[in-house]
């Protein structure tokens, strides 16, 4: 694929700007705009970005995972989420459970898992049309 | 603003079928991308917006302020968003599988699974082999 | 040990997947297999009459497994194991040059588990149940051969015959349940005076016959069962002689004391078993196939017995139980025979089967003493129910006691037919000498004719045990007949002596008779069998047509009529109802947002008009990029980020995927199709804008948002209602969301995996 000495030049900073974007507008979704679904779809942007510059093979090789690897990893953190209202408080599953007073709790574990569903899920669609 | 919402849902909506009808699933996919977006309007507007402020409670608040919108719809609508495009890049998928396994997009050239003239365009053939099997009976071989 | 109730159907259910592969294994203990029945045959023994078994099963609506054993059940269960014994050690032999023998004689497990559960249980459904499962065996054991386009067709026609009647009998059973209130037989036989009265009894008893009438080959459901001829003997013998095709009689007796009284009753029951004994009859006198000479005697059987229920004289029931009995011995053991003569000569056509005797001797003394007992030959119980029925049959006014007297010189006939000519007479020439077969083969037939003769002379072994209780049941109250006592008057027995020498003559001049009446073919052409086919081949034929017509394989055909419907339907229930509203106190909108309305409509609209495939795609952006902003003016931060997010990636995509397309090619729609389709999606548009308006027309409960709004942040430690909503109030949904996405892109790896491949 023929791309632009700008676009090939600056993919790598755009992603980890973008990933770390999407981390940022993961974290602070709970308070303010923002959560896992728009975290991991400006995470996959950034990965689209990069397989648009560099073609897929390079981004697989910085997923170092598949992408659907990196869904089903999701998905299992927030069955994860759920199970210590299950197992640890004998309530009903996903009741969310916090640590003390702390903003700190299961919601943030299941956030994640819904930015990796979202992120793998997007990238499994788009990289196998980045490839040459 | 809510009859707005209305209209425009209905122009999505009109859109959205015709396209959906066209011979070619490029067109269709298209459609699909416009049914979701007119069904999103119709989610958010017939769960009220009640309000333009964003559905956030303030510092120090406990609770949402009286003119902000309706966050149910949107947290609805936000998911709605993400699957009806899993359900559109779905459809790309396969209509490019389609393209690769049979050359065409035109939707009335791909009948596989559906052929002209099936089932039989003559039910005769059916009733001959219940015919065939009637007079198998040992009762019409031997009565002739 | 009221649960050994229970456990006698469970052991047999239980059992058909160990002899399927126990038998495949070892194919050589197919014989032993009998032990099986012969062990439930005793525990039934065992059991006290009246014993019942209960396990609540679905309370709500007061359905149970229910079990209960009363005289008529034991009756049926005794012949079920004590019969099936004979016929288990029978096919152990006869089937073994048959391949998949182990699969036949798991099925055959199979039907007796789900008869023993039909006869045993007390609760209604329940009883369906076993009753179609009983329904399926038959149509698996008739099918058996199943390379044989016969045998595929007759296990087609029992199976839709029997299953329609069930289906009728199913609508019976509900409303019997609704109308008396339980489902449980024994409640509902004790309080049958609320179906005295009851609005929906004709109803039920009309249901109730179909079902019964088409499982025991009724006239004009009869067709099925000469037909089921197709199958292996033994099948004959067991299910469409002896067993199954006894369970329409059976429930017929059962409920007999709730709708005895009702002239419908006993009109439809008389009516139709006197129809089916004079059809039977005719045809038995016609046929020359044996085993369907046999079943057509089988149609004249369940004639008598469902005319029999019908009659409202006490000692019909009496009559009817002996007959019941008599009939099965004799039965199974003549088809037993005609399959042994299959086997042995080579044909089951008696015509030719002739002179066997000399070397057949033990098979043609088991013939001989089944076929006294079928002519009701004194000293043969035969004789005391043709003594009992004639006595019940004469005693009624109208033309049954006539066709009575011609049916029963007909049985005659068939019984000389079957087991008297083929072994007297001018010996027939066959490539090989035939001669008796082995042990396991003979057992059977010669047990089942020898009782014929046991029980005849000595009546008192069964008179109170089994006989009067059965019954008693049939009657709902005791009958106060004992077996043995001479019940004839000296006309009847005059008479009887008259049927005797009436069937005798008929039989010395029946291969004369036969080819008169095999040359009537008008009783095959418009006979109940023909007229089935044409059903059948209309029903095809009809079906047909309405797929040509509904299931075009066009995809704009099934997205039009779709669309069509639903929102016609939608129209029409709106204008009809009263429900076209317009929202009352609607904030206006803002200039701007006016504006992108407008500029959203403009897309859409070029999206619809443009030519080009590039053009078109970059209006949908204009459409979704829009409503994002639209969603921002509306204070919906979270979804207008969501939206550009996916708008972008799905533009990506969307051209991705279409470089590797005919980019040029053009909207492939004639004009008039344009014109319709324009049409029927403006038209769906409208409706579905005066929906939305009358949908905000309707006043809105705002508790749901406002209590959201207030506990988001004290109880969900969040500012952000909407995410709060996502991973806290509603992540049970979130997480069947992204499991969702999950799936489709799984899919979505396969296909491309797969269309690569190519």
């Amino acid at each position: 694929m023929k791309t632009s000495f700008i676009m090939n030049a600056s993919a790598r900073y755009v992603l980890w700007a973008c990933v770390l974007l999407s981390l940022f507008v993961l974290l602070r979704g709970h308070n303010e705009p923002g959560g896992g679904f728009i975290g991991g779809l400006i995470g996959a942007l950034g990965f689209v970005f990069h397989a648009l510059a560099r073609g897929a093979g390079a981004t697989r090789a910085v997923l170092r995972l598949q992408p659907l690897t990196w869904a089903g990893i999701g998905l299992l953190f927030g069955i994860l989420a759920g199970l210590p209202a299950l197992l640890l408080f004998g309530e009903p599953f996903l009741t969310q459970q916090w640590l003390g007073a702390t903003p700190i709790g299961t919601t943030v574990l299941f956030d994640l898992g819904v930015y990796l569903v979202v992120l793998g899920f997007a990238l499994a669609f788009v990289l196998p049309f980045m490839e040459a | 603003m809510e009859f707005l919402l209305a209209l425009l849902f209905g122009v999505l909506l009109s859109a959205a079928i015709y396209l959906l009808m066209a011979r070619s699933l490029a067109r269709s996919i298209l459609g699909l991308l416009l049914l979701g977006n007119a069904a999103n309007i119709a989610i958010i507007a017939s769960g009220r917006v009640l309000g333009w402020a964003p559905p956030l409670v303030a510092p120090g608040a406990n609770a949402l302020v009286a003119d902000a919108s309706n966050p149910l719809p949107q947290a609805l609508v936000l998911t709605a968003i993400v699957i009806s495009f899993g359900l559109t890049a779905y459809v790309m998928v396969l209509s490019w599988a389609v393209w690769r396994g049979k050359g065409t997009l035109d939707t009335e050239a791909l009948r596989v699974a559906e052929p002209r003239g099936l089932p039989a365009a003559d039910a005769r053939e059916a009733a001959e082999a219940e015919t065939l099997a009637a007079d198998l009976l040992p009762t019409r071989t031997g009565a002739r | 040990m009221n649960w050994i109730l229970a456990l006698i159907p469970c052991l047999a259910l239980l059992a058909v997947p160990a002899v399927a592969l126990g038998l495949r294994a070892r194919p050589a203990l197919a014989p032993a297999l009998a032990l099986l029945p012969a062990t439930l045959f005793g525990l039934i023994l065992l059991l006290p009459l009246g014993a019942t078994f209960r396990l609540d099963w679905m309370p709500a609506f007061g359905i149970g497994f229910g079990f209960r054993l009363d005289g008529l059940s034991q009756l049926m269960a005794l012949l079920i194991t004590g019969i099936g014994a004979g016929i288990f050690l029978f096919s152990g032999s006869y089937m073994t040059s048959y391949p998949k023998q182990h699969r036949f004689m798991a099925v055959l497990t199979l039907f007796m588990a789900a008869m023993l559960g039909a006869v045993l249980a007390d609760d209604l459904i329940v009883l369906f149940i076993f009753w179609e499962l009983t329904s399926l065996a038959s149509f698996m054991l008739i099918g058996f051969e199943a390379h044989k386009p016969a045998a595929r067709r007759a296990a087609q026609q029992g199976l839709l015959v029997t299953v329609s009647g069930g289906l009728a009998m199913l609508a019976g059973i509900l409303l019997l349940g609704s109308a008396a209130g339980t489902f449980t037989i024994s409640e509902i036989l004790a309080n049958r005076a609320v179906l005295a009265t009851h609005a929906f009894t004709p109803w039920i008893i009309v249901l109730v016959a179909m079902g019964c009438f088409a499982k025991s080959a009724q006239w004009p459901l009869h067709m099925w069962l000469p037909n089921a001829m197709a199958a292996p003997t033994p099948v004959s013998a067991y299910l469409h002689s002896a067993t199954m095709v006894k369970l329409g009689v059976y429930l017929l007796a059962r409920l007999n004391p709730a709708f005895q009284e009702w002239a419908l009753w006993q009109g439809l029951l008389t009516g139709a078993g006197t129809l089916t004994m004079l059809t039977g009859a005719v045809l038995a006198l016609r046929e020359r196939d044996l085993k369907r000479k046999l079943a057509w005697s089988t149609v004249v059987a369940l004639g008598t017995l469902v005319t029999l229920i019908g009659l409202e004289e006490p000692l019909a029931a009496t009559a009817a139980v002996v007959f019941l009995l008599v009939h099965a011995l004799y039965k199974a053991s003549l088809f037993l025979v005609a399959g042994i003569l299959d086997k042995k000569a080579g044909t089951r056509d008696a015509l030719m089967l002739r002179g066997l005797g000399r070397h057949m001797p033990l098979t043609a003394i088991a013939a001989l003493l089944a076929a006294l007992s079928m002519a009701g030959a004194p000293g043969f119980i035969g004789y005391m129910a043709k003594d009992l029925l004639f006595t019940v049959q004469l005693g009624v006014p109208g033309l049954l006691p006539l066709v009575a007297l011609l049916v029963n010189a007909a049985m005659v006939v068939v019984a000389g037919v079957v087991a008297v000519r083929p072994f007297f007479g001018k010996p027939m020439e066959m490539e090989r000498q035939a001669k008796d077969p082995g042990f396991t083969m003979l057992a059977a037939p010669l047990t089942l004719a020898i009782l014929g003769l046991v029980f005849g002379l000595a009546p008192a072994l069964i008179s109170v045990n089994l006989v009067e209780p059965a019954a008693a049941a049939i009657l709902g109250e005791p009958t106060g007949v004992a077996l043995g006592d001479k019940q004839a008057t000296e006309i009847v027995y005059y008479l009887s002596l008259v049927v005797l020498g009436l069937g005798v003559i008929a039989f010395l001049a029946w291969t004369r008779l036969q080819p008169r009446l095999a040359a009537q073919t008008w009783l095959d052409d418009y006979g109940p069998d023909a007229a089935y086919g044409r059903i059948l081949r209309g029903v095809s034929v009809i079906s047909g047509a309405v797929t040509r017509r509904v299931q075009t394989g066009s995809l704009r055909f099934y997205i039009g009529a779709s669309v069509v419907l639903m929102f016609g339907g939608t129209l029409v229930l709106l204008v009809a109802g009263g429900g076209l509203g317009l929202p009352s106190a609607d904030p206006l909108p803002l200039p701007h947002q006016a504006v992108l309305v407008g500029l959203v409509i403009a897309g859409a609209v070029a999206a619809c008009r443009l030519q080009m495939l590039f053009a078109q795609v970059m209006a949908a952006a204009v459409v979704g990029f829009g409503v994002g902003i639209l969603f921002l003016t509306l204070g919906a931060a979270d979804l207008a980020f969501t939206q550009f997010t996916v708008e972008t990636i799905a533009i990506v995509l969307l051209v991705a995927i279409l470089a590797r397309l005919p980019f040029r090619e053009l909207d492939a729609r004639r004009r008039e199709e344009h014109r319709r389709d324009g049409a029927i999606a403006i038209g769906a548009g409208v409706v579905g804008f005066l929906t939305l308006l009358a949908v905000l027309s309707v006043p809105f409960d705002t508790q749901m948002p406002d209590w959201m709004g207030a506990a988001a942040w004290p109880e969900a430690k969040g500012r952000n209602v909407v995410n709060v909503i996502l991973v806290d109030f509603r992540a049970l949904d979130t997480l069947g969301e992204i499991a969702v996405l999950l799936i489709a892109a799984l899919a979505a790896t396969v296909l491309l995996r797969r269309a690569r491949g190519k």
